[in-house]
């Protein structure tokens, strides 16, 4: 599904990502910890190609077409979706005809006909069931004024309708209390399947008593510089992330 | 023959046709004698510092065109609010249309300026009115009142609603190489009375029009009053506007301004307040590109305690266009309890568009509320990226995000074709087809 090699980014003349290696396939969730200033969001910025970033060296495949140099929308039109850490609040946009355009936008890019309005709302009704999102949240502005948690369960909402092949939640965990960390981890356990795969990068373990990785990659300093199953994140968990600032 | 002196030697002539010895004969003669001796504004004045009106005055306007000029209203169907029934009171070159007006008597007068002017039953009226608000020291204003003979009259008596919007349209044709209008309207609106006003500016040719309208407004006791100016003229089009309000206790005036169009346009909207407990706003949108230029100068005159004013002015300009918002909040002595707040956001697109903000607050009570804020920046890039990798193209995302800017001021339109109508011309200047209907 994705294949990163030997990439190298940075931010004006900083270095940031200093070569990731990192292969993903399909029905894998990949964790990718690491502690403040690792690299992480970098890294999933980059992957949804935006622009603030300068790849130097190495590349992305996605299904093993190279996507390092299409804008974001395009990425987007292939399937990769990115759950914002921070998602940004468009007012006098209603989450409804965001998505609308989202999806519209996205189809057309496919050669695919506009979904038919009667499609759209079935749809839309069934993905908020699976979100427990209030039919009266969707006519309101996109994200303004929602709350923390209600921002990221609508983050997730968006991945439903969407269907990415690969989804990157970023910092999806932060901000949300247990209740909503449970709606969500449940909406992306019931959108896995084996033709999707999902990265999830968090800085804390407690996301991932949910959503159960395959791989944990720890990242340090740009480098990927350990790499394991679902028991590394307890390790880090117990020994904090001193014990790889120590061995790097 | 330069303009000044073509507007001084018509006055005459145009006197002696609508009757020398009409009650406003006096009105006129020291209206233009103020013209005569402060001449067209220049950029040496501090209120038009960044317009400068020399480049349009070197056409050769006519000043009073020929009578026979008609347009069939399929011509011109599309700028009428046709969803909606309405009043409209229509000029074509200056000179009324009845054939495309709707005019009524009918419990409210929508009607025409000349016969306001003109017929003994409604010289009370006029009396009590007529160039009571309107700058006597503006030179502008005075050459409209000089020459004020044709424009929509509106009276709406105490305790009515009027049943359907009003349009007031003046259409150039470009019968005339350049055509210089001067409209004046007058809007009475009684105690307990309500009434929306659409009111619009249309060129229908390339030929050079210079409008210099005057629009007197009084809302008598908690009267509401809903304006909305629309201004998506032709690119050889230049408006100056020059509205006054006068507000008694309790009422609410609207002035939305839309300025999409046109190649010049000055909107000079002053509202003095009357009477306590009295709310004005006043919302603008602006979308120029190429050498457009909108100047947006207001003037709030808060004189009487506990009154409230608003201000909203969204501003997004493009390719070599050019803003003005200039906005002056006095707040007399005697105003205590005021609450006043201005906001002027504006987005660059270019680095060759400019704005100058200038807000400016002047109190004299010391028990008040007063803010302003102006912003000036770019389309937010995280924003845009947030868009992006959803799937929406750059181009409709920037337009989503600019319509998102200017919401707040959409939001605000209460006649629901006319805000459709809005943001189909929004959409259409930004340039872009979106998913759903904005």
């Amino acid at each position: 599904m994705l294949s990163i090699k030997n990439l190298h980014a940075s931010i004006g003349d900083k270095e940031i990502l200093k070569g990731i290696d990192l292969e993903v396939k399909a029905g894998e969730i990949h964790a990718i910890m690491g502690p403040n200033g690792a690299g992480k969001s970098t890294l999933s910025a980059i992957i949804a190609g935006n622009e603030n970033y300068e790849v130097t060296q190495g590349e992305i495949l996605l299904e093993n077409e190279d996507i390092s140099e299409l804008a974001p929308e395009e990425r987007a039109h292939k399937g990769v979706f990115l759950s914002f850490q921070y998602p940004v609040e468009i007012p006098g946009v209603s989450v409804t005809n965001f998505m609308k355009t989202a999806i519209n936008e996205t189809r057309k890019a496919n050669h695919l006909e506009e979904m038919p309005a009667n499609e759209m709302l079935k749809v839309i009704r069934e993905k908020s069931e699976l979100l427990e999102i209030d039919r009266k949240f969707l006519s309101r502005s996109l994200n303004e004024g929602f709350s923390g948690g209600e921002k990221k369960r609508n983050e997730i909402f968006q991945m439903a309708m969407l269907e990415p092949k690969l989804a990157i939640l970023d910092e999806t965990d932060s901000g949300l209390d247990i209740d909503a960390l449970r709606i969500v981890a449940n909406g992306v356990n019931k959108l896995k399947s084996d033709k999707n795969a999902i990265i999830v990068i968090t800085h804390y373990q407690r996301l991932l008593d949910y959503i159960i990785p395959d791989f944990v990659h720890v990242l340090y300093n740009g480098k990927i510089v350990k790499s394991g199953g679902a028991e590394l994140a307890h390790e880090l968990e117990e020994k904090g992330y001193d014990w790889i600032k120590g061995e790097n | 023959m330069e303009l000044k002196e073509k507007l001084l030697s018509s006055f005459m002539a145009f006197e002696e046709r609508v009757d020398v010895q009409s009650q406003l004969h006096d009105v006129r003669t020291s209206a233009i004698k103020n013209f005569e001796n402060k001449g067209f504004p220049t950029k040496k004045e501090e209120a038009w510092k960044y317009t400068s009106l020399n480049a349009i005055l070197k056409n050769d306007f006519t000043v009073f065109p020929k009578k026979d000029s008609a347009i069939e209203f399929n011509q011109v169907k599309k700028y009428f609010l046709h969803e909606i029934d309405t009043y409209k009171v229509v000029f074509i070159d200056g000179i009324f249309s009845s054939h495309l007006s709707s005019t009524t008597h009918d419990g409210i007068d929508v009607c025409l300026m000349s016969s306001a002017l003109t017929k003994p039953k409604y010289k009370m009226v006029i009396d009590n009115y007529f160039n009571k608000i309107a700058s006597k020291d503006d030179s502008l204003t005075s050459l409209n009142t000089a020459f004020a003979n044709e424009g929509a009259y509106i009276n709406i008596p105490k305790s009515k609603v009027a049943d359907k919007p009003i349009e007031i349209m003046y259409f150039s044709t470009g019968n005339e190489s350049a055509l210089m209008v001067q409209p004046r309207n007058l809007v009475i609106v009684g105690e307990n009375s309500h009434v929306q006003i659409i009111e619009r500016h249309q060129s229908l040719s390339e030929n050079p029009v210079l409008t210099n309208s005057v629009t007197e407004i009084f809302a008598q006791k908690r009267a509401i009053v809903d304006y909305y100016k629309i201004q998506n003229d032709g690119l050889e089009a230049n408006l100056i506007d020059n509205t006054y309000v006068s507000q008694q206790k309790e009422s609410h005036v609207y002035v939305h301004t839309f300025s999409f169009g046109g190649n010049l346009t000055r909107n000079n909207l002053n509202f003095y307040h009357y009477g306590e407990r009295l709310t004005s706003t006043l919302n603008g949108i602006t979308i120029i590109g190429e050498n457009q230029h909108v100047d947006h100068y207001t003037l709030v005159n808060h004189a009487q305690p506990n009154c409230e004013s608003f201000q909203d002015y969204k501003g997004i300009f493009s390719d070599r266009s050019t803003g003005v918002f200039n906005g002056k909040v006095y707040v007399e002595k005697e105003a205590q309890k005021t609450n006043a707040f201005q906001k002027s956001n504006n987005i660059l697109l270019s680095d060759k568009a400019t704005i100058n903000a200038k807000p400016q607050l002047e109190i004299f009570a010391d028990d008040v509320k007063c803010s302003h804020g102006c912003t000036v920046g770019q389309l937010d890039e995280t924003a845009l990226f947030y868009m992006q990798q959803r799937g929406i193209p750059k181009k409709e995302a920037k337009a989503l995000l600019m319509y998102a800017f200017s919401n707040a001021v959409i939001e605000n339109i209460k006649i629901p074709e006319l805000k459709q109508r809005i943001t189909k011309i929004i959409a259409m200047k930004l340039g872009v087809k979106l998913g759903f209907d904005l």
